[in-house]
């Protein structure tokens, strides 16, 4: 493992700490009765409202839909995440520490797995919302009509606009998964140069 | 557009494509119709836009503040103050109920005059805005980040609050002052005793702690009718000036009676002197009969305390403490310019505007230029006072308003026109009429020592013609002038809700991002208050049956109550549960005799129901909140008396809300 990779870890392990305190992902929702907007912020242990009462009032108006609450006690991940992530920073410390090339492609594996999953989940949790609907209390009762917000991007719902997108903690992450992903192609490089 | 106005377009249009010139209709009813596309730019806000001040005219006996956005004149909002206000329930919940005590009783009504922001250091702060009630003596104030009065004092020992409630530049003191001479104490005394037994009073009341109003002070003074007031700054800081009339201290036909002296007098009232003479130990608690009603922070229900003693001060007992300055006939406005050298008297029946220097007087007074004494307080003469004289300024000048730039702009009641002259030349220097008969006008920022200036708005006594008729009552008339150039220029004309007097207007920006969009929930602390579905219950104490309800899009918990007989007195206490901003909720009882509410997000209101007869009684929102609004009702189930239905209530079993958890 070269100085320069090992330099690079350490920068990932950095940007994936700040995931302690910056949001990983923003949805914002816009209607023509909410200029201002209403949004939500995910975090690794937390769902917030972009403002105070936003995530009571985006609440309010699922209950017309028969969408169940947003309630982040009710999401066991945001419990995990956190451990998950010091699990993540701490194979990064030690990968950037011992210099060993075997255990940064093994940490960059476990790396990109835990990103996906983590990915795939926040979209299960979406769709989870979305479709598991109150159809029998529901007030408004639309056939066929789903609610999932877009993972990336946006999307009409209803009279809202929902748009999705990484927030500082989430591009972090992408950037560090990058720095990894470079750290372990220095490295593979500068071994085969020692080979040849 | 009418036949006749469109012949003068026509005729205007051709004149100015003739000789290019600009036609000016001097007196007639239209602007100058010389780019009257571009004064439609001026005053237009384009939709979504926001106006550039916020303008608070006082609705006279409407009793109200009603708020207008400058320059376009759209209508914000309208505040109740001393009446009650069926469309919010102002004055008739059981929270706002006490705003309206006063030591004759529950008065729901007064005659609000003039408006007063307070200030920092001479300038608008956008605070507050007070406002007197002249009818019951009374002073309020209106909460800017909420817009709604939050306080009122009466004042004892008073009759017409007139010269009020105009605010010192660091907002230590509002005043009041007696239009009607009264005896003090008041008693059975025969009329014809007026000049014997009949006293005004000037009070100083501490205005710059919300909640805490209080009577500082009141000088009893001769029995004049005091009439408006301004306070002093630069070298005239510390004083306050009153115009008086009546100094013939007439009792009856006063339009002839105490309209005989040529010339009547502006008070110079030395606040800081009368503070060091209370100190002093020469002022006296009389015994006094009054109210103080506030609204604390947080319980969101006023309170309404009686007190029962105001320290009086006698001019003579304070040498120095006050002062009069003769002043032609029965002058209105005293009104000090922005560096506070002048004082300008609007005499309502004199042929010139008197100016008084604040220096000259301070000179006159050391040097004890007296022409005499009245009831212990010194007379100055008036030519050691006077800095100069308006000259044929027109005809009822009334009250003086300035644009910072070195002019004075006087409002013309009798031949209905602001005359704009020069301080320091005294020249008039351009006249508009205004349509028709304008009492008070407004520059924004114009009482202050750093006005805002560009526009004046003449706010007119009588309107006739100027919109599409409307029966024998019209509304009342405000005109707005822009005031940047060297002319007076008429931009836009707009009827007004009740009888403007005065107005304050400032720039949005003090003001706008203060506003409370909502009461936090959690910080509610109303006795009655449910911050959950789950808080929500009936109970009943003897006779009076109290329902805790929430209203949330689109229910009300419980909507179904049972158990209410004939004789009970209800009270709703219904707390709005939503925490986002413009989702109000209404709520009205068939056959309730007073009003409905309107309940803002986070807050607590009651409304008082004493059914007459058995039956079942809807309940419902008034409020359109949302797409099931119409849903957003329920039912009260009254018994005879005497009946053994069980009191119930049930609770909502809707779909979950953030309510219910």
């Amino acid at each position: 493992m070269t100085s320069r990779a090992r330099w690079l870890v350490a920068a990932a392990v950095v940007l994936l700490a700040s995931a302690y305190v910056l949001p990983l992902w923003r949805v914002d929702l816009i209607a023509p009765q909410y200029p201002e907007g209403l949004g939500m912020l995910i975090r690794i242990n937390g769902v917030e409202g972009l403002k105070e009462y936003d995530l009571q009032s985006i609440n309010g108006l699922n209950h017309y839909i028969g969408m169940k609450a947003i309630e982040p006690d009710a999401i066991p991940e945001l419990k995990w995440m956190p451990w998950i992530l010091a699990g993540l920073v701490a194979g990064g410390i030690a990968a950037a520490t011992m210099g060993r090339r075997g255990m940064l492609n093994a940490w960059a594996v476990v790396l990109v797995v835990v990103l996906s999953v983590g990915l795939w989940d926040y979209a299960r949790w979406g769709y989870d919302y979305g479709h598991d609907i109150d159809r029998e209390h529901a007030i408004i009762k639309i056939p066929g009509m789903t609610y999932s917000p877009p993972v990336l991007g946006r999307k009409k719902l209803l009279n809202f606009t929902a748009t999705s997108w990484p927030a500082s903690g989430g591009i972090a992450m992408a950037v560090a998964a990058a720095l990894v992903a470079a750290a372990v192609a220095d490295s593979a490089l500068a071994q085969r140069r020692k080979r040849t | 557009m009418s036949l006749s106005t469109r012949s003068r377009l026509v005729l205007g249009a051709g004149i100015v494509a003739l000789g290019g010139l600009t036609y000016s209709c001097g007196g007639s009813r239209s602007a100058s119709l010389a780019g009257t596309g571009d004064n439609a730019q001026r005053v237009y806000v384009a939709p979504g836009e926001y106006d550039e001040l916020y303008a608070f005219l006082s609705g006279g006996f409407s009793g109200q503040v009603v708020v207008y956005g400058l320059p376009s004149g759209r209508l914000l909002k309208t505040v109740p103050v001393f009446s009650q206000h069926a469309e919010n329930g102002w004055g008739y919940s059981e929270e706002t109920k006490p705003m309206l005590e006063t030591s004759y009783g529950f008065i729901p009504w007064d005659d609000l005059h003039h408006t007063a922001l307070s200030q920092t250091k001479g300038e608008d702060d956008g605070r507050w805005l007070f406002v007197n009630g002249n009818n019951t003596p009374r002073v309020a104030r209106v909460d800017l980040t909420l817009f709604e009065t939050s306080e009122i004092l009466e004042i004892p020992h008073a009759s017409g609050n007139h010269a009020s409630p105009f605010v010192t530049p660091s907002t230590e003191y509002i005043v009041s002052s007696t239009r009607f001479s009264i005896p003090v104490p008041n008693r059975d005394v025969p009329i014809a005793d007026y000049k014997k037994a009949f006293k005004g009073q000037i009070s100083f009341i501490t205005a710059d702690q919300p909640g805490k109003m209080d009577i500082a002070f009141q000088l009893i003074v001769p029995g004049f009718n005091y009439d408006l007031a301004r306070a002093g700054k630069g070298p005239s800081a510390g004083w306050m000036f009153f115009t008086s009339y009546n100094s013939e201290q007439a009792n009856t036909m006063l339009e002839v009676n105490a309209s005989q002296a040529d010339k009547d007098y502006i008070a110079a009232v030395d606040y800081k002197a009368a503070e060091a003479c209370m100190k002093a130990g020469k002022g006296k608690r009389a015994p006094a009969d009054y109210r103080h009603n506030y609204m604390p922070p947080g319980s969101g229900t006023a309170i309404s305390e009686r007190k029962t003693s105001v320290l009086q001060i006698l001019p003579a007992d304070c040498p120095g403490v006050m002062y009069f300055l003769p002043t032609p006939k029965s002058p209105h406005g005293a009104d000090v310019d922005p560096t506070g050298e002048f004082v300008v008297a609007g005499g309502k029946l004199a042929t010139v505007i008197p100016v008084h220097s604040t220096i000259k007087m301070l000179k006159a007074i050391k040097d004890k230029e007296f022409e005499g004494e009245l009831e212990g307080i010194p007379v100055l003469k008036y030519a050691s006072t006077l800095a100069g004289e308006v000259q044929e300024p027109g005809l009822g000048p009334l009250h003086t308003e300035f644009d910072g730039k070195g002019y004075a702009y006087t409002s013309m009641f009798i031949s209905s026109e602001i005359v704009k002259w020069k301080l320091g030349t005294w020249e008039v220097v351009d006249r508009a009429p205004t349509f028709y008969s304008v009492g008070h006008l407004m520059i924004p920022g114009g009482g202050t020592s750093k006005p805002y200036g560009k526009y004046a708005l003449a706010m007119n006594k009588i309107t006739k013609d100027r919109y599409l008729p409307t029966g024998p009552e019209l509304a009342h008339s405000a005109q707005l002038y822009d005031i940047s150039g060297e002319k007076m220029r008429l931009l836009l004309d707009f009827p007004t809700s009740g009888e403007p007097h005065y107005a304050n207007a400032i720039a949005a920006d003090l003001i706008k991002d203060k506003q409370v969009k909502f009461f936090r929930l959690a910080e509610n602390q109303h006795p009655q208050v449910s911050r959950s579905e789950r808080e929500t219950g009936i109970e009943r104490r003897g006779k009076t049956v109290h329902v805790r309800m929430t209203a949330i899009r689109s229910h009300f918990s419980p909507d179904n109550i049972e158990g209410v007989m004939v004789g009970d007195t209800v009270l709703f206490h219904v707390t709005n549960l939503e925490q986002d901003w413009d989702i109000p909720h209404g709520f009205a009882v068939l056959g309730a005799t007073n009003a409905e509410l309107l309940v803002m997000p986070g807050e607590t209101r009651t409304l008082k129901w004493v059914p007459m007869k058995a039956g079942v009684y809807p309940i419902y929102c008034t409020d359109f909140c949302s797409a099931l609004h119409q849903e957003m009702s329920g039912y009260v189930r009254v018994s005879p008396a005497g009946s053994t239905v069980a009191l119930t209530s049930n609770s909502s079993k809707g779909p979950s809300g953030p309510g219910q958890e």
